[in-house]
């Protein structure tokens, strides 16, 4: 479904990704891995649009979206979630969702009608499913922490994506929002079909969802695997497991 | 809760209705003319808001359609000879134009940027008019444009400018409102996200500028109503400063909060440059004390005291 080849992007004179390659397939959930300033949060920046590739491609339903800016890419069918809090803090909860879904439908032009009147079916049920039911009226500024990264995924989810990217959704978590988190991101693959592609530092969470595993080491990617053959590479352990993880190997 | 609010505030908003209907039949001549002023001067600063405190877009210069709109009018009817009707329509579409080809070149910079463009670019267009004797009048402006019969007297021009904003601010509303409104408020709290969500963000404030372009261009046009004229000023950079610090002093977050702000600055101003020239400085007391203490303006700090007050009475009522 995506795929990315040799993409790279530098600012300045620094090197931040620099010939990454992935492929996801339909239905999978990978996971893209690697230390801090790796180049994760850029990567999904590039395929998202938000950030314009020095060189490479990345291909979308065999597509080539490489380039394109970011709000046509998101209308192709792939939503993203920011690693950062990244929502409309003015607004309530509600409309942060409906806004992605009346963008979805083609409806941010319609200059008379109330807003009131449109998805709010779907917009419910979205904050339903991520627990968000009864802060609907909230305005977002107000909401905990935790609170504010789901409402990241709804966004996101308001896309009616196929592929839904992740950056790091359970940052600043507590355990037990994690926990739920990881519930309901394994839920959306499997009753909903959804292609997940996410980044994380909670190996833990990544061991445990992921289909396979991408490991970015300084820009490029080092390996893209099972997680088994991830976790017994030898490079991927000298760069980043560290010898604690590593037991479960025989070799 | 939230619906018995909004109920009061719609008997509000008819009585004060009701109000500007009866209170010409009572007052002086220049009070009328007064409440005229004070009604094109907070459609003026209505239009602002919306691309300003909707739309979180810093048009710094917007003063220049609501001239393009006064001028657009004034020439067709006074130099050119065509029915005032036809100038009245004829002087908004000129101002969106004009917000269309300024709007087109000032958003592809964002932020201050963008605002330093546009004041550049308006005051371009307020040293053509200023200059341009045989077509602008100068600095003299134009005057004695001659209207109908049923517009001609004070009454008759504060009837049609009450009706004409009455009839605006109900369409800006409705626009606040839509699914427009609602992305465009959006754009305002995070661009980055309303991009990712699939927003053509650009083009969305393009529209934007347009509309509120053209809404300031009947507040121009409306002034010719009121006050048979039109000369440079109207597109001088300081009255575009004025209308902000309106958008501020009335509360940027709310509708009406940019037509209270106008109520307030125009009558203050009428009334102490009656006993002191500086009433610029008192201006600037004012703005200073607004920043400091009521941050969200007049109207934001009442509407935020009521659902305090509200919620005091009715706890866990939503």
């Amino acid at each position: 479904m995506l795929q990315v080849e040799g993409i790279r992007k530098s600012f300045g004179g620094f090197m931040a990704v620099n010939g990454a390659h992935l492929n996801v397939k339909q239905g999978e959930i990978v996971a893209v891995i690697g230390p801090n300033g790796a180049g994760k949060t850029t990567l999904f920046n590039l395929i998202t649009g938000i950030l314009k590739p020095d060189g490479g491609k990345v291909l979308f339903k065999g597509e080539e979206i490489s380039g394109l800016s970011a709000h046509r890419i998101c209308k192709k069918g792939m939503s993203r979630s920011f690693q950062v809090v990244s929502v409309f803090s003015r607004l309530t909860v509600f409309e942060n969702v409906q806004i992605a879904i009346l963008s979805r439908l083609g409806k941010t032009f319609n200059l008379f009608s109330p807003s009131k009147r449109f998805a709010i079916k779907e917009t419910s049920e979205i904050l339903t499913s991520v627990g968000l039911a009864d802060k609907r009226h909230h305005v977002t500024g107000s909401l905990s922490h935790g609170d504010q990264k789901v409402l990241e995924i709804a966004i996101a989810l308001g896309g009616n994506p196929e592929l839904l990217i992740l950056d790091e959704p359970t940052a600043g978590m507590s355990p037990e929002e994690t926990a739920r988190c990881i519930d309901f991101i394994r839920q959306l693959s499997t009753q909903f079909g959804l292609t997940i592609l996410f980044c994380e530092h909670d190996m833990e969470l990544v061991f445990a969802i992921a289909h396979r595993i991408m490991v970015m080491v300084r820009g490029a990617t080092l390996i893209q695997g099972l997680p088994e053959d991830v976790r017994c590479n030898r490079e991927v352990q000298d760069a980043y497991l560290g010898q604690s993880e590593s037991g479960v190997c025989s070799t | 809760m939230a619906k018995r609010i909004h109920e009061r505030a719609i008997w509000l908003i008819l009585a004060l209705f009701v109000l500007l209907l009866i209170l010409p039949l009572v007052l002086a001549r220049f009070y009328v003319y007064l409440l005229a002023l004070i009604l094109v001067t907070g459609l003026l600063t209505t239009s602002l808001n919306m691309v300003l405190g909707y739309g979180g877009i810093y048009q710094f210069h917007h003063a220049v359609f609501y001239g393009v709109g006064a001028y657009g009018a004034a020439i067709m009817i006074a130099k050119l000879g065509y029915s005032p009707w036809l100038g009245f329509i004829v002087g908004p579409l000129l101002a969106a134009l004009l917000s269309l080809v300024m709007g087109a070149i000032c958003i592809r910079l964002s932020k201050l940027y963008f605002g330093m463009l546009q004041i550049s670019l308006g005051s371009l267009v307020w040293a053509v008019v200023y200059r341009w004797y045989t077509f602008t009048g100068g600095d003299d402006g134009i005057h004695g444009v001659s209207l109908p019969a049923l517009i001609a007297t004070p009454k008759g021009s504060y009837y049609f400018t009450l009706l004409i904003t009455s009839a605006c601010l109900f369409v800006m509303y409705l626009i606040v409102k839509s699914p427009f409104g609602s992305t465009l408020q959006g754009i305002r709290d995070n661009p980055v996200r309303s991009e990712a969500v699939g927003v053509n963000v650009k083009l969305q404030q393009l529209v934007a500028l347009v509309i509120a372009g053209f809404f300031a261009g009947v507040a121009g046009a409306l002034f010719v109503v009121v006050d048979n004229s039109a000369f440079p000023d109207m597109l001088f950079w300081t009255l575009s400063l004025e209308i902000l610090i309106m958008c501020l002093l009335g509360g940027w977050f709310t509708f009406l909060g940019p037509m209270l702000g106008a109520a307030i600055l125009v009558a203050l101003r009428t009334f102490a440059s009656t006993f002191t020239e500086y009433w610029t400085m008192i201006q600037g007391i004012i703005l200073m004390l607004v920043i400091i203490f009521l941050p969200e303006g007049v109207l934001g700090y009442l509407h935020a005291k009521f659902r305090q007050l509200e919620g005091a009475i009715l706890p866990g009522d939503k």
